[in-house]
């Protein structure tokens, strides 16, 4: 993509904010803050964090039986997802490899889904093609802005009470500051919160009206990643991809038992057989014992000195003040407490499989 | 003593035949929150270019190089227990090595504080 970045309605309030703005999947977006990531990282685990996430793709399925047919594009179970609620779920493609992961909504006269920024040029058409009779609707004229943490319900609450008791996966539309805004709770922090879809034109004011709670501060990509690798949530691209099914990304709890059994969606031959049969390799959380972070690419090996596998994500945790990272090993040394090396610039460091996530998920159940 | 500057953001306090070397405030804050730091042993041989270590920030891993040739003396051991000091004190407590310089007049290569400024802009 050589495109210029775009930038989202908040743009002039990030560099307001002294917000230092990178190129994220076409888009400029802050990395951090002058608060620093570890700073932001650790204000959302004890306060409140508010992240910009109008990069990613709101979009708007309209038409008869959406559910039934969103279920042959993914596999979880939809006919039974209850308005005003949202679901995980991924696509698969045709070797049941994940072409992208998403959150759908059931909102009543229509579905509502998020996908990831990087891949709404591929996911919009693959929804068109697949989706027949349904309308597939991007929206352009949305921000989704992210409150999250412990004090979320606090800042949120604040403008909007309805929001105070709703539960996790929850959805409702209301108004904030004025503007009508579709407020869902969930994230991607591992903590409580909520994902707030403002139409562009107050989307600057909400926000505003969001910093001047007193727990709230303004957290970008860096913490962004942190917080999602602390809490053991896959990223697309890295964690996840077209070769890994969702299977090996211990994403089962995604397809209930239904699914399972009657498949139905893109390579449901392989997720089944990988189901009945297991699977040769797993995503795991890695523990290094030093201090030097493995990142992205870093070699696995196993006691023995063979190649077991490869880190996906890794870097610094600073909830635990070490690094953390997740990774594929084949599953004969998947076992949590397994000694593995990984290999970094050369040089083998010790490291153990650790199970995830790494900090406790905090939702409101 | 006097103070040479690198392209590669180092900052090298020359007194006799001994250089104190260590990463300028910009690089420092530029990384970000170093979270570590690997550095070479105490007689250990380089020549300039070659890395002779590497630091990590919570964003991402960047490597030292050589700013010229030498010999390791003295390792700055406090580093690898408190790398966050690399933010605090860059150009101060935080220094990472002291050499033994094998080739003064690649410090005429170097630039003084003004150059260095003009670097960074």
């Amino acid at each position: 993509m050589t495109d210029t970045p775009k930038r989202t309605p908040l743009y002039d309030l990030h560099v307001e904010l002294g917000g230092k703005m990178v190129d994220f999947a076409g888009w400029e977006m802050p990395v951090q803050y002058p608060m620093g990531i570890m700073g932001e990282h650790t204000q959302c685990r004890e306060k409140a964090g508010l992240f910009d996430v109008s990069h990613m793709g709101q979009v708007i399925l309209r038409g008869e039986n959406i559910a039934e047919k969103l279920e042959t594009i993914c596999p979880s179970a939809f006919t039974k997802l209850p308005v005003g609620k949202a679901r995980y779920t991924v696509f698969t493609n045709e070797n049941g490899g994940i072409m992208d992961d998403l959150i759908v909504t059931n909102a009543g006269d229509h579905f509502f889904l998020v996908v990831n920024a990087s891949m709404r040029r591929q996911d919009i058409p693959h929804m068109a093609a697949n989706l027949n009779g349904i309308d597939v609707i991007e929206i352009f004229d949305r921000a989704l802005v992210a409150v999250q943490g412990p004090k979320a319900v606090d800042v949120v609450g604040a403008l909007c009470p309805a929001a105070v008791d709703m539960k996790f996966m929850e959805t409702i539309v209301a108004d904030i500051n004025g503007a009508v805004c579709r407020i869902s709770r969930l994230g991607y922090t591992g903590e409580d919160g909520y994902e707030i879809s403002i139409p562009d034109a107050d989307a600057e004011a909400v926000t505003r009206a969001f910093l001047v709670h007193e727990n709230c501060e303004p957290a970008g990509l860096g913490a962004r990643d942190s917080l999602r690798l602390e809490a053991g949530l896959c990223l697309y691209g890295n964690d996840i991809d077209n070769d890994t099914s969702p299977i090996e990304a211990s994403l089962n709890w995604a397809i209930p038992k239904r699914r399972r059994e009657e498949g139905g969606f893109p390579g449901a031959a392989r997720i089944q057989r990988e189901l009945a049969e297991g699977v040769a390799r797993k995503l795991v959380g890695i523990k290094p014992d030093g201090r030097a972070p493995a990142r992205q690419g870093v070699e696995v090996q196993c006691a023995n000195g063979h190649t077991i596998g490869a880190i996906t994500s890794g870097g610094f945790s600073p909830t635990i003040g070490a690094p953390i990272a997740m990774g594929y090993v084949s599953t004969a040394h998947s076992a949590a407490g397994e000694k593995i090396n990984l290999i970094i610039r050369g040089k083998a460091q010790p490291a153990e499989i650790v199970s995830l996530p790494f900090v406790q998920q905090n939702y409101k159940r | 003593m006097t103070t040479y500057y690198s392209e590669d953001h180092e900052w090298i306090t020359v007194d006799g035949d001994i250089a104190t070397i260590g990463i300028t405030k910009n690089a420092a804050e530029q990384l970000g929150e170093i979270v570590f730091i690997e550095q070479k042993e105490a007689g250990d041989d380089f020549a300039k270019g070659d890395e002779i270590g590497v630091i990590e920030s919570v964003k991402a891993a960047s490597e030292i190089y050589a700013p010229i040739d030498g010999e390791v003396i003295e390792v700055n051991g406090t580093l690898e227990d408190a790398p966050g000091s690399l933010n605090d004190s860059p150009e101060g407590d935080a220094w990472i090595y002291k050499v033994k310089v094998a080739n003064a007049g690649q410090l005429e290569e170097l630039m003084d504080l003004d150059g260095y400024k003009a670097l960074i802009g």
